[in-house]
């Protein structure tokens, strides 16, 4: 008994001695040298690992950032400007500051404005709708309604609306990812900077149809008009394929536009005050005489 | 109007048509069983289908939160077999802790209908086995509406067998001492209720077969494994190992073929795959009676089988047009 | 009788031929036709009249937009009206050319007698050049030029013509009708394509469930005494008229994944397409007419129509004068219903493929997806020996790798998984999403090579 004891002891001993030895050996001849900068970026990086940034996961953003030596090619659009200079100080190098951005869905068709033609019954899936036809409503280019987007967000910031079918953003969890964007196949979905405050301004319609198909599909659709561009004293308005675009950048945020689009497809959000249409109608319009009289003189 | 991708028909065949053929299938062989062990019988049944179906639609309801999971033909036949699994004298309460191995463990907390890794009735079967076993190997006397003339009641002719294997004595001896012939256990086959008469459980089968709701390899290649393996032992030795009408008539070997082995979601999906799975199926049989120290292996050679399942639909395939 | 048909899967639908009965009726013409630029396989046609320009029937309209296209045809005579976008049947914005019907006055050339004409032109570069100036594309569905099927890469040779009389799909019975009324010039045609593709053996492949048809079919091949011409009686079985499972049917030979069935020696048209190839080629006559079928189960036996119709005429115009879309109708198909297109559009126009407008009733809703319960029974009715309860799983976690490992390239799209699914799991709807995810990654590895 004492004997088995001893042996059973001793044979696991030295097994195990044996072992180790093994195990340090390998560790030393395998050793893999890599810049400690890989581990301390990825560690400053929020670590969803969603690929909003273009590569595969944070590793793979570090691993890239390191080896290049700068951040020209690196943006992660999740951590922001804050992480971004973090990264930058383990890099020793400057980053280009980029605007916050966040995920804008640019169609307004709700069910009460865009009439249904037919019922789709298949798959709830954007991308397998989409393959398949036109979609339910006259709109061609309008949200499908299936909640691809919803099913995309890593970071719960979408949801569908029950009463319109549209798809919501919540700004404060949004990250401008971009898998949203990716996800939809009409392209509806747009990362637009914040704004300050994050007031912006934009075209919430993508329709490129003549202005009465347009109309007739959707009681909010963009039909090309182009009252807004010649509103727009910031040249930030253009119109192409029947349909307004705002660029951002050049964009003041004076709300004209929006008061006086006929069909309701622009909207300025996160303003402080509700806009007051007639206000803004009868100063634009006291302006264009004024212009007028001076242009006569 | 509606719009919707091809196909637009669908085929009569629905999960729950599907599922009430297997109850249906089950039906005559419970019938027989009742006929012969009388009221006990009928409460072990309703107490096993009334709780299987019960606590899957409670566990889908309000433990999961998600209703569409209950499935209620599905729930019927775990019920159904899990009662043809278990002696007449069963109190209602250990049938009841069986439901909730069988739904609750075995079915459910996998992700219920699908997903289960393992037969619930018979993952509920084995831990009755061994929880209660005395109360699960002892058979009671029938005492149907039909007078069993030759009934006994004590331990199953395989535990029989098996003790007097181990304690030295030859089959006949066995046999001998207990007061039972070979020839009469087969004409009793006094083993489990359900298998009180295995006329019955194919008369059950063929219906299945005809309706298209199983294919027969599985229960094929599991009877020809243990056909031809004890066949093998028991030309070599017939007093030690019992021989093949023996070994296919007792301990659920049938009901098992037939009934459990075939579980589509515990069952391979290819024909080939199938065959593979009955063969593993016959020989662990042959083995845990043969050589191990239960007296019966059905149930548990099905579950050894069924943790193989994924591997051998992953090495399986049927064959593919024009890539031979 | 020995009966053919192919060795993996298929599936055994209720055939409801409801309408096998109702002789071909000319539709009369419509007011307005709007003829699609988008009618074939390959690229689209481009218009070569201006509005306000006259036409005749039969006249070209439109011209091939590259290799893989095929000419456009005035159906009728009248007046361009516009050239402009509308939706198909989908819902899709399509190039169409709208004309005003003015009566009905045919292009120079074009034979309307109904005398056979037996005689086959020796030239084949004629033929060919005739079946693509007459504007024929398959009719069995696909729509691929006809002129490059019957033409086959040099180097390549066709053993057999296999003749697509098999009309598997449930319902549908212009090609059964075109068989027993226009049996003789459906022998020419067929007779005709096989003196292009080399003189090669014909089988004319027909389902069980058309007796007169496969009895009228070989009274002619007899009569007409065309050497290597034969009749095969196929078994009912779905999807035997799928191009890949006719040639293992016939031929006992196997496609290989990726490749043509001129692999094999086969070259596969429909007895529609044959019909087509006589007319243009015995009579000058360019394809602007085909059969369909208006039927559906909730469609009464006296609604029931065969119409011979114009290519372009409305569906709309089409179902009024069937007598309309019956009220309890749920859901209308363009084809059969096992692989046709749901009608999203009942204004817009019929095209060269058009077979049918399907009426069916409450049995097409579908039913809320359950748990796959792995039965394997869609990989049982699955015609290419694909698992697609696993493929929908793999497409489900995105690995593309395993996808195109698994096959799902070689999807026919034929639907037998997904009617024989007892779970009413969509298999299909994700199956196609997968096939063409993978099918443009092989694509671009292509490309790049």
């Amino acid at each position: 008994m004492t004997q088995t004891i001893i042996w059973t002891v001793s044979v696991l001993t030295v097994l195990g001695l044996v072992l180790a030895l093994v195990l340090f050996w390998v560790a030393r001849k395998f050793r893999v040298e890599e810049d400690p900068r890989i581990d301390e970026i990825e560690k400053t990086l929020p670590g969803a690992n969603c690929g909003g940034c273009g590569f595969a996961g944070c590793r793979a953003f570090a691993d890239a950032a390191v080896k290049a030596g700068n951040l020209d090619k690196n943006y992660c659009p999740v951590g922001g400007n804050d992480v971004m200079k973090k990264v930058a100080g383990i890099l020793g190098c400057e980053i280009k500051e980029a605007a916050p951005r966040v995920a804008v869905v640019r169609c307004n068709g709700a069910c009460s404005v865009r009439p249904r033609i037919n019922v789709y019954e298949g798959t709830q899936s954007c991308k397998v709708k989409a393959a398949l036809y036109g979609g339910d409503t006259g709109c061609l280019f309008g949200c499908l309604g299936c909640g691809d987007c919803v099913a995309a967000c890593q970071f719960g910031a979408l949801s569908m609306n029950a009463e319109t079918g549209l798809p919501e953003v919540d700004e404060e969890k949004c990250t401008a990812c971009g898998k949203c964007v990716a996800a939809c196949p009409k392209r509806i979905i747009e990362l637009r900077a914040k704004g300050p405050r994050g007031m912006r301004m934009f075209v919430s319609c993508t329709n490129k149809d003549k202005g009465p198909v347009a109309r007739k599909a959707c009681g909010n659709a963009c039909i090309g008009c182009g009252i807004c561009v010649k509103t727009c004293r910031h040249d930030a308005i253009t119109l192409s394929d029947n349909v307004a675009y705002i660029d951002f950048e050049k964009c003041k945020l004076c709300r004209e536009c929006e008061a006086m689009c006929p069909t309701g497809a622009i909207h300025g959000v996160n303003f402080p005050k509700p806009l007051d249409k007639e206000a803004v109608k009868k100063r634009i319009a006291e302006r264009n005489a004024k212009e007028k009289e001076a242009a006569n003189e | 109007m509606l719009v919707s991708p091809s196909p637009h028909l669908h085929s009569p065949a629905s999960t729950n048509s599907i599922m009430r053929d297997v109850v249906i299938a089950l039906l005559p062989a419970l019938v027989v069983m009742i006929l012969f062990y009388g009221w006990s019988a009928i409460i072990v049944t309703a107490v096993s289908c009334v709780s299987c179906v019960g606590l899957e639609y409670a566990i889908s309801r309000w433990l999961m939160h998600k209703p569409s999971l209950f499935n209620g033909w599905s729930a019927l036949v775990t019920g159904v077999l899990l009662a043809m699994n278990l002696p007449s004298t069963t109190p209602w309460w250990i049938v009841f802790i069986g439901a909730v191995v069988a739904i609750g463990v075995a079915k459910m907390s996998f992700g219920g209908l699908g997903q289960n890794l393992f037969n619930p009735a018979i993952t509920a079967r084995v831990f009755l086995l061994i929880s209660f076993p005395v109360a699960m190997t002892n058979w009671a006397m029938p005492q149907g509406f039909i007078p069993a003339v030759d009934a006994v009641s004590g331990a199953t002719p395989l535990g029989l067998i098996k003790e007097g294997l181990k304690s030295g004595q030859t089959i006949s001896e066995a046999l001998a001492a207990s007061g039972l012939d070979v020839h009469y256990v087969l004409r009793d086959l006094g083993a489990s209720g359900g298998e009180v008469s295995a006329l019955a459980l194919v008369l059950g089968f063929c219906y299945l077969l005809v309706r298209k709701v199983v294919k027969p390899w599985i229960p094929l290649s599991i009877l020809v494994t243990i056909t031809v393996i004890s066949a093998v032992f028991s030309g070599i030795d017939p007093e030690h190992f019992t021989g093949p009408n023996f070994n296919l008539m007792t301990g659920g070997v049938l009901l098992g073929a037939l009934f459990m082995a075939t579980d589509y979601v515990t069952s391979p999906v290819s024909n080939l795959g199938g065959v593979i799975y009955g063969i593993g199926i016959g020989l662990i049989v042959m083995m845990i009676r043969y050589f191990g120290s239960y007296p019966e292996g059905m149930s548990f050679a099905i579950l050894i089988m069924n943790c193989f399942v994924p591997l051998i639909n992953r090495a399986f395939h049927q064959k593919k047009y024009g890539r031979s | 009788m020995n009966k053919l048909t192919f060795s993996i899967g298929g599936i055994h639908p209720s055939d409801s031929k409801i309408s096998r009965g109702c002789k071909i009726e000319t539709l009369p013409l419509p007011p307005k036709v709007y003829v699609s630029m988008f009618q074939h396989l390959g690229a689209q046609a481009k218009p070569v009249v201006a509005v306000g320009d006259k036409v005749k029937a039969g006249q070209i309209i439109a011209e091939p937009g590259g290799f893989i296209s095929a000419y456009v045809h005035s159906p009728v005579s009248g007046t361009v009206k516009s050239i402009a976008p509308r939706k198909d049947l989908a819902g899709f914005a399509v190039m169409h050319i709208e004309i005003d019907v003015e009566g009905d006055e045919w292009a120079e050339g074009v034979d309307l007698s109904p005398e056979l004409v037996t005689n086959i032109p020796e030239d084949r570069d004629f033929i060919l050049d005739r079946i693509k100036m007459c504007g024929v594309v398959g009719l069995g569905g696909a729509t691929f030029p006809t002129h490059v099927k019957l033409n086959p890469p040099p180097g390549k040779t066709a053993e057999c013509l296999i003749l697509n009389g098999a009309e598997c799909e449930p319902f549908l019975t212009s090609d059964f009708r075109i068989l027993l009324e226009r049996t003789d010039e459906i022998v020419v045609g067929a007779a005709i394509m096989q003196k292009v593709l080399g003189g090669c053996r014909c089988v004319i492949g027909i389902e069980e469930n058309k007796p007169e048809a496969i009895e009228a079919v070989s009274a002619s091949v007899a009569r007409l005494g065309f050497p290597g011409m034969s009749v095969a009686t196929l078994k009912k079985r779905y999807p035997q008229g799928g191009e890949k499972q006719l040639i293992d049917a016939v031929m006992h030979r196997q496609v290989k994944s990726g490749g043509l069935p001129i692999d094999v020696g086969a070259v596969v048209q429909n007895v529609a397409t044959s019909l087509a190839v006589y007319e243009a080629v015995q009579k000058n006559k360019p394809l602007v007419t085909n059969t369909m079928t208006f039927t559906g189960n909730v469609v009464p036996p006296e609604r029931q129509h065969n119409y011979l119709f114009r290519i372009g005429t409305p569906l709309s115009f089409i179902a009024e004068q069937a007598g309309g879309i019956p009220e309890n109708a749920v859901k209308l198909v363009s084809g059969g219903p096992m692989m046709g297109k749901a009608i999203a559009n009942l204004e817009a126009t019929t095209v060269k493929g058009s077979s049918s407008i399907l009426c069916l009733g409450d049995e097409t809703r579908r039913h809320p997806e359950t748990a796959c319960i792995r039965c394997g029974r869609c990989a049982d009715a699955c015609p290419m020996g694909l698992e697609p309860f696993f493929l929908k799983k793999l497409y489900g976690v995105g690995d593309t790798d395993a996808l195109e490992r698994n096959a799902v390239q070689d999807c026919i799209e034929c639907g037998c998984c997904q009617y024989s699914c007892p779970a009413y799991v969509p298999l299909l709807d994700n199956i196609r999403m997968a096939k063409a995810q993978v099918m443009g990654i092989i694509r671009a590895r292509n490309a790049k090579k």
